[in-house]
């Protein structure tokens, strides 16, 4: 990643070629919360910062880090800012006030988007902000455009003194292809002084400024090398690309033979829209076809730019109905909509049987603490006179809300939203709710945005039990430092923030329990949710994929099939019907429960609910 | 540069979260880029540590880029980590001139172990993998990898079957050097043997 080998060729994903980037432009600052398909981006920056002299930091949350890094601007600095779709989102009040101040030092930030959702809770559409905050927006399509773009990103935003968004998709971000190394400067980025008349403000009367701005971006955008046609001269018929649609189309277009008879439009830079390049293809087309990630934003941009022209052309996509309306472009439903914009036939495909597959559903890890901590709560939930109600937040454990955590919230709305939710019903439980209201989060969400909702629920005194689920890391993304872990992204060593700490200072009344001491730990619950007022319990207890890590010898759980009733048992099969550890599976042929030796973990707690106490466990030694 | 039976080959590795099959893509995708291809890996692992099917594409053409992702009936080679879901990506991959590896050792979904789905019989599964494709070997790999002192290793057991496919763009050579340059000390052991293994394995099961 930091070889100063120039022209050498190497097989790159997306995210590290975004680092690579980064290096070759010099960074002086980077900053990001985890989020995948991005999450990689920080972690690898933060290892070569050192011999690569710049600071990098795993960030609280996304405001902090796009914030700090409107700060390390005003020195000159080069920034930059990596953040999830939704992350881009919690930005927003910092994005725009940043738009309508500018920068100084040039401030990239790197979003990704996770069109089919593969590990998020939602589609979204990043391009929007952009447009909205009017910013400049770039979007990569191969690997070594997505390094390239990185350098040109920083040079655009110091020239044009306004941020720029760098937009991937989570095929660019986890995808693998050549690259072409470039040239490592020698030095950072130089630092400039902070003069006593440098302004990042933001006030109203800079709103025609950033507007000029922007139109300064679209001018430099009508010639830009991002932007690249393929194809016959005047083409009637034309195909516009955004991102990953470009080498699925073009891989479609030679499959069906149909090269010759419409022409490809990419475009790598989507806002501003360079309306004079657009229109010199668009005036000769009839009918044009949008390649897009997630939304139909060009489709609407360019049919208003064709409106406006009074141009006379049909416009197919994802709005129109010639691509799905949800879900990622993949190579089929482009090569689909291709065939049918030029009037091609599809392959035809073997058929295969009509057996039926069952799908593989997500669930928690083998071992993992939250396992336990739903199976408590819902436990002791169904003991209260009426059902209470339990709201999610973002992590792992938003799986609890499905079969792995026994469907166990009713309501999980964004990242730090629980509390609030909670506290809510919370105070309504002096209104006539008579239900018991619980709420959880994780470690990593604690400290990026939960701590302003405590605050707000014990100053309200809402009647409500927050379990904070400390597994001792950011799980869901890969285990990021965060400031409860005692460690920086940079490798440094810092004092952990204590999470019982803040909340005692805080007001709350707080407890600690472990998840795995099953019995102890159902009736702390149990009072608990009989206390009024503000109650927290920190479930304590380590991911299981730490813990595996750090054992020398593997622990070796084993079901006695002699004391194991099998289907006759009166607990229903509920160590593999129930309890769902991927551990703890059937087997089929004996009737018998057994334990998958290469996905157990060895937490043991299965052997806990046994009734025949068939299932055994010989513990390990620590490493 | 190597010569391609196809261009661009394609090549579907599969199975669930955990099992070390992205690194057996990566492993692929770098080895063929040494050997100076044209290469994409695509990476579908968002339920990687938590149970779901995960598969990568691997891409390999000394004309052009290709994009991350195989088009649906343009496999030539499937590794597949567990029989189900070896089955769903020949249904959604496979074509004409596929050829597939697998472990046939069913991991039950859960929704099998809730007894609200029903595993195929397993025989029914290699049947249909057969039907669709035109060689189909079936490799112990996850029974060969702990024989070999490591469940870890079931992904270096494939590979080893792998090498031993026709078509397949890599021999038996090739990966025992990848093997060496990767790993060290007894788990460069453990692999070794369970490569061997795999090799052997496959041998045995294409006759």
């Amino acid at each position: 990643m930091t070889a100063n080998a120039p022209g050498q060729v190497c097989l790159m994903q997306g995210n590290e070629a975004i680092v690579r980037g980064a290096v070759e432009a010099g960074i002086n600052f980077a900053a990001s919360y985890p989020g995948s398909p991005s999450s990689q981006v920080l972690g690898m920056l933060g290892k070569i910062a050192g011999e690569r002299s710049f600071y990098a930091e795993w960030s609280t949350n996304e405001v902090c880090a796009l914030e700090a890094c409107v700060g390390a601007s005003l020195a000159g600095a080069r920034a930059l800012c990596i953040v999830k779709q939704n992350g881009l989102l919690c930005t927003a009040d910092s994005l725009h006030c940043g738009a309508q101040h500018g920068v100084k030092g040039g401030l990239v930030i790197v979003t990704s988007d996770d069109p089919s959702a593969h590990s998020s809770t939602n589609e979204f559409d990043s391009r929007w902000q952009a447009e909205s905050a009017s910013v400049a927006l770039l979007e990569p399509t191969t690997m070594q455009e997505t390094k390239d773009i990185v350098p040109y990103a920083f040079e655009l935003s110091e020239r044009t003194g306004q941020m720029v968004i760098v937009r991937l998709t989570t095929r660019v971000c986890h995808g693998r292809g050549i690259v072409k190394l470039g040239e490592l400067p020698e030095k950072s980025h130089p630092l400039q002084k902070v003069r006593e008349w440098d302004r990042l403000v933001c006030v109203s009367y800079l709103h025609a400024p950033m507007l000029e701005r922007l139109e300064a971006l679209r001018s430099e955008f009508e010639d830009c090398a991002y932007n690249h046609y393929a194809g016959p001269e005047g083409a009637e018929k034309l195909i516009v690309a955004g991102g990953t649609g470009r080498l699925y189309a073009q891989e479609a277009m030679h499959r069906l033979g149909v090269e010759d008879q419409a022409g490809l439009l990419t475009l790598g830079t989507l806002w501003p829209l360079p309306e004079r390049y657009i229109l010199r293809y668009l005036r000769a087309a009839k009918e044009v076809l949008i390649l897009e990630e997630v939304d139909p934003f060009l489709e609407q941009h360019l049919e208003a730019l064709a409106g406006k022209h009074r141009l006379s052309v049909a416009f197919r996509g994802r709005e129109d109905g010639a691509l799905p309306k949800i879900g990622e472009l993949d190579p089929d439903n482009v090569s689909a909509a291709i065939a049918a914009f030029t009037g091609t036939a599809l392959p035809e495909k073997r058929a295969a049987s009509h057996l039926e597959l069952p799908q593989r559903d997500m669930t928690f890890c083998a071992g993992c603490p939250h396992r336990a901590t739903f199976h408590i709560l819902k436990r002791v939930l169904r003991q209260e006179k009426n059902p209470g109600v339990v709201i999610g937040d973002i992590g792992c454990y938003i799986m609890s809300g499905q079969f792995a955590g026994q469907y166990a919230f009713q309501a999980v709305n964004c990242m730090g939203s629980g509390i609030n939710l909670a506290e809510a019903l919370g105070q309504l439980t002096r209104y006539g709710l008579d239900q018991k209201v619980v709420t959880v989060c994780g470690d990593s969400t604690f400290f990026h945005t939960i701590m302003p909702g405590v605050v707000n629920a014990v100053y309200h005194k809402a009647n409500m039990l927050l379990l904070v689920l400390d597994n001792s890391a950011t799980a869901m993304t890969g285990f990021q430092p965060h400031p409860g872990t005692g460690l920086t992204a940079m490798g440094a060593a810092a004092e952990p923030m204590n999470i019982q700490r803040i909340l005692e200072a805080m007001g709350c009344k707080v407890e600690a329990a472990d998840p795995f001491d099953v019995a102890e730990t159902e009736r702390t619950v149990k009072r608990l949710l009989q206390e009024e007022g503000m109650n927290v319990l920190i479930m304590r207890q380590p991911c299981a994929t730490l813990t595996a890590k750090k054992q020398k010898k593997p622990v070796r759980v084993w079901v006695d099939q002699d004391a194991c009733l099998g289907d006759g048992c009166g607990c229903d099969k509920y160590c593999s019907r129930v309890w769902g550890c991927p551990g703890n599976t059937w087997d089929f042929k004996n009737g018998k429960a057994q334990i998958d030796p290469v996905t157990c973990v060895g937490c043991g707690v299965c052997a806990k609910f046994c009734p025949s106490g068939a299932i055994h466990v010989e513990r390990g030694e620590e490493a | 540069m190597r010569e391609l039976k196809f261009d661009p080959l394609n090549i579907v590795v599969c199975g669930i979260g955990g099992q070390g099959n992205v690194l057996a893509a990566e492993v692929l995708g770098s080895a063929m880029c040494d050997r100076g291809c044209r290469v994409a890996v695509g990476e579908t692992y968002g339920a990687s540590q938590r149970g779901g099917s995960v598969m990568s594409h691997v891409r390999v053409s000394n004309k052009m880029d290709p994009s991350v992702l195989i088009p649906s009936g343009e496999a030539h080679i499937i590794i597949g980590f567990e029989p189900l879901e070896t089955l769903r990506m020949v249904r959604k991959y496979a074509g004409r001139d596929t050829t597939v590896v697998y472990d046939p050792r069913p991991v039950y979904p859960l929704g099998v172990l809730q007894g609200i789905q029903q595993y195929p019989a397993v025989e029914d599964i290699a049947a249909e993998i057969d039907g669709l494709t035109a060689m189909a070997v079936a490799v112990p790999a996850a029974a060969i990898a702990m024989e070999a002192g490591d469940s870890k290793a079931a992904n270096i057991a494939l590979l080893g079957a792998f090498s031993q496919l026709p078509g397949a763009p890599l021999n038996r050579e090739d990966l025992e050097k990848i093997l060496s340059q990767r790993f060290k000390g007894a788990v460069l052991e453990v692999n070794r043997r369970a490569f061997a293994m795999g090799c052997e394995a496959a041998g045995k099961g294409a006759e």
